[in-house]
């Protein structure tokens, strides 16, 4: 076989591995959708989940879902963005901000079952919350914490220099000039974070199963925090391998979809803010 | 004495880390004058520019000695308040630099960060600024779109503006026209003229046609040394130093 | 010239009090300094929370030795909780087996997607596949599982005659799981070559393949090898996917396709089944441990490897 042959075959194997991602993708896709949308209907989304009988809803798991994420980006944004935006900014080269990287790498390789412990020892156990959204919240910030950590800082960082040193030399102090001027530049990027660990965030199961729980509170919609509180993907898990209900299968598959839905709807949305601050920002260049 | 200069350095030294940068450099500068810093590239004359309203501080690992006086106060002083130096002593950067915001905002930026939040004082101060700087009547009609869309010619002017809109007294100029066109490089050099009148002016060109063009003294760097520093015209025509003649009948640098 | 040194005088004087910072920037000045500090506490959280996660999870852990020997609980292969028995062997020895068998599924359909991706995909394809590569790791790992559980465990079974749970499906799971991770790392390093290697080598008359097989993988080889890091260290360390699709049985597996139990899934099973401070309680905060410093290990490895190829 002449090298030019080779070439040949492993073009075509290469593009075979292309096509075949792709189209274990859209199988994956068309397997959950196809599968779940049929189960989904206002009343599954919106009411209550059945103990023993059929036709349950996710209703409380799709708020708690959403609800548990708002608290911990609420607790993870301010303390991630001010971690970054000192990486960024203020850190010298010196052993504290050595010690503040090596943190956010370790952070970020932590695997979430043992988030999920580290949140049932100290959310549950020591504070004696017990399992409850709050819990949950505050597990789930430290996952969210390490990605937006790294994309406050990048998002920084590729703000021009000169927009810095023009302000300053305008006599703002560093803080003036961070808030006015290198925060809005880097927004559409810390936005585009913020979505995709929201994406993940609304998937993540396991850091929640011993923090905010495997049922939910009574009351529909509860907004106290410190009420029991499981997510739709927690729920996703428990119909299949622990409920009772006999149409345990079509609430996993009706949950599946819906999870899928909305992690399409976050993965477009990605884009759109940060194009629209962009556009603003150059002024349609 | 010394009360009778508008800037007075007297020796400075500047080291970043173990280079010495600057050595010590003595200078005097009169109120509503132009002030040229000409020589080499690496010279150290945008180096000292940054030594005015420190922004070297910025460098890690930047070291200075001796002293820098601006209508008598030391700026390098420990009770120097260095937002209301950077104020006082403004700046204008060798690309122009606006904020990614509309042209009324990046005008309105620097009283914002001092304190005025009232909407007619900052028209006013937009409009002034903006006339002071001759570009008013380009962009009177968008102002609230991106100053990122104007021309690299009218950015910079608008960066003058915006300076201007903060009552600095001092304008330090690093290189403002190397990125311009001819066109709008004469629009700044005219500008320069009429700022004069309020303002004391020190430019970093590395075009000596231009420091012949528009500034009263002019200072020559080399290798870290300020050479001499004379009236202008007497520079271009009979320098005391040789290597000042050498360098501007262009046989180095 | 006495009206000289007075008008002098007073723009000095003017000039001082301009030096004075006004109230209002005394005001900025001292947010300034106060968000400094905001800062640097932010930063200084980050490290507290992984450190207390280390402290917490590890005191936990290690109060299980009151109670069983490490011996026993490394080695030993029986885990009857019920009788006091620990032995986290199976567990450990399974968790070994399904994330490298994962790897070893991937990475062939990531390396070959990453070459692919980089250096021959048409602008349109790879419009495609970026975008699709993103969308594979934002999906639940849950959903990944019921696809687990509803297509590859019922068609193993079916193939095999038996239940078809166990390392297998797992395995291929993970794999499609970690294939995106693995793939887009890998597609960063080919990517950020310099275009002189590959230049250079097609110069030289070798065909495409050729300079992609012999000059950009092995210079591209510390990213991949972070990629595999990083994969592995994803695949041992999820929990729900596989929990649907391997069986759960706390034994030895007898071969890939019978029912056994990995560090992450053992905890969540038995978690629900413990009172907080008992030997079993504290056996799953050990076996948690195990997997915390396996992973800041892998880490480790990640940074040697990245110094090793700034070096050359």
């Amino acid at each position: 076989m002449t090298s030019k042959q080779i070439d040949r075959i492993a073009t075509a194997v290469l593009w075979l591995a292309g096509i075949l991602i792709i189209a274990l993708l859209g199988w994956f896709l068309i397997r959950i959708l196809g599968d779940g949308l049929p189960q989904l209907s206002w009343k599954f989304i919106t009411s209550k989940p059945q103990e023993i009988s059929a036709g349950g809803g996710v209703g409380p798991q799709l708020f708690n879902s959403f609800y548990i994420l708002f608290l911990s980006l609420l607790l993870s944004l301010p303390i991630g963005m001010g971690a970054g935006i000192y990486l960024a900014v203020y850190a010298k080269k010196n052993g504290f901000t050595d010690l503040i990287r090596i943190s956010v790498e370790a952070l970020s390789s932590v695997p979430s079952i043992v988030f999920g412990l580290f949140g049932y020892l100290l959310f549950a156990n020591l504070f004696g919350w017990k399992f409850s959204i709050l819990g949950g919240a505050c597990t789930l910030a430290l996952l969210n914490l390490p990605v937006l950590v790294r994309v406050t800082e990048e998002g920084i960082r590729a703000v021009p220099a000169s927009y810095w040193e023009a302000s300053l030399a305008l006599g703002s102090t560093k803080w003036q000039a961070i808030r006015k001027v290198l925060v809005p530049a880097a927004l559409p990027t810390i936005i585009t974070g913020i979505t995709l660990t929201s994406g993940r965030a609304l998937g993540e199961s396991a850091i929640l199963i011993y923090t905010a729980g495997l049922s939910v509170s009574r009351m529909f919609p509860d907004f106290n925090p410190m009420k029991i509180g499981e997510t739709l993907s927690v729920h996703l898990w428990y119909v299949q391998s622990e409920a009772l209900v006999p149409d345990a299968k079509q609430i996993a598959q009706g949950s599946a979809a819906l999870l899928l839905i909305v992690v399409l709807v976050f993965n477009l949305l990605i884009g759109i803010p940060s194009r629209i601050l962009q556009k603003r920002l150059t002024g349609g260049k | 004495m010394t009360e009778r200069h508008k800037i007075n350095v007297s020796k400075l030294n500047l080291f970043y880390g173990d280079n010495h940068a600057l050595h010590d450099i003595e200078m005097t500068i009169e109120s509503n004058t132009i002030a040229a810093l000409i020589g080499p590239s690496g010279c150290g004359k945008s180096t000292f520019l940054r030594t005015l309203n420190r922004m070297n501080d910025l460098i890690d690992g930047v070291r200075i000695t001796g002293s820098v006086a601006v209508d008598g106060q030391n700026v390098y002083g420990p009770e120097t308040d260095i937002v209301s130096l950077r104020k006082r002593v403004g700046m204008v950067f060798q690309r122009p630099n606006p904020f990614p915001m509309s042209i009324y905002d990046n005008i309105a930026y620097g009283p914002r960060i001092h304190g005025t939040k009232k909407k007619a004082v900052l028209d006013e101060i937009v409009e002034r600024s903006l006339r002071q700087a001759a570009l008013w009547d380009e962009v009177k009609d968008r102002l609230n779109k991106s100053a990122l869309g104007l021309s690299g010619g009218q950015q910079q002017r608008l960066c003058i503006a915006r300076l201007l809109a903060v009552e600095p007294d001092v304008l330090l100029m690093d290189e403002p026209t190397s990125a311009l066109d001819p066109i709008s490089t004469l629009k700044v050099e005219e500008l320069t003229q009429t700022l004069k009148e309020r303002y004391t002016i020190i430019i970093v060109t590395h075009n000596m046609q231009q420091a012949a063009r528009i500034s009263d003294v002019t200072s020559f760097f080399l290798n870290g040394y300020l050479v001499e520093t004379d009236k202008t015209d007497k520079i271009f025509t009979n320098p005391n130093d040789q290597r000042t003649e050498d360098y501007i009948t262009g046989r180095f640098g | 010239m006495n009206s000289y040194v007075d008008k002098l005088d007073e723009k000095s004087a003017s000039g001082r009090a301009a030096w004075k910072p006004s109230r209002w920037m005394n005001m900025q000045n001292k947010a300034d300094a106060t968000m400094r500090y905001v800062f640097i506490i932010s930063a200084a959280l980050v490290a507290a929370v992984i450190f207390s996660i280390i402290v917490f999870v590890g005191m936990q852990g290690v109060k299980t030795f009151a109670g069983v020997s490490p011996w026993e609980f490394f080695f030993s292969t029986d885990w009857t909780p019920s009788a006091g028995k620990f032995g986290a062997f199976p567990f450990l020895f399974s968790t070994v087996v399904l994330t490298l068998l994962s790897v070893v599924f991937a990475l062939p359909l990531a390396l070959a997607g990453a070459i692919f991706t980089a250096k021959i995909a048409p602008n349109w394809m790879r419009e495609i596949l970026r975008p699709a590569t993103d969308l594979f790791v934002g999906i639940p790992s849950v959903v990944y599982g019921l696809i687990g559980l509803t297509v590859i465990v019922p068609f193993i079974g079916k193939v095999v005659k038996g239940t078809g749970y166990g390392i297998l499906p797992a395995a291929i799971i993970l794999a499609i799981m970690i294939m995106p991770t693995i793939l887009s790392i890998s597609e960063d390093a080919i990517r950020s070559l310099p275009g002189r290697l590959e230049e250079a080598s097609l110069a030289l008359g070798a065909t495409r393949w050729q300079t992609i097989w012999k000059v950009l993988l092995p210079a591209a080889r510390p990213g991949i090898l972070t990629a595999v890091i990083l994969g592995m260290g994803r695949a041992m360390g999820e929990t729900m996917a596989v929990f649907m699709v391997i069986g759960n049985s706390p034994q030895m597996p007898k071969s890939l396709i019978s029912s056994t139990t990995v560090l992450t899934t053992a905890i969540v099973k038995d978690m629900g089944n413990t009172n907080y401070g008992s030997t079993w309680n504290n056996a799953l905060f050990l076996m948690a441990l195990l997997l915390l410093v396996i992973s800041l290990l892998l880490i480790l490895i990640i940074r040697v490897v990245a110094r090793r190829s700034e070096l050359k």
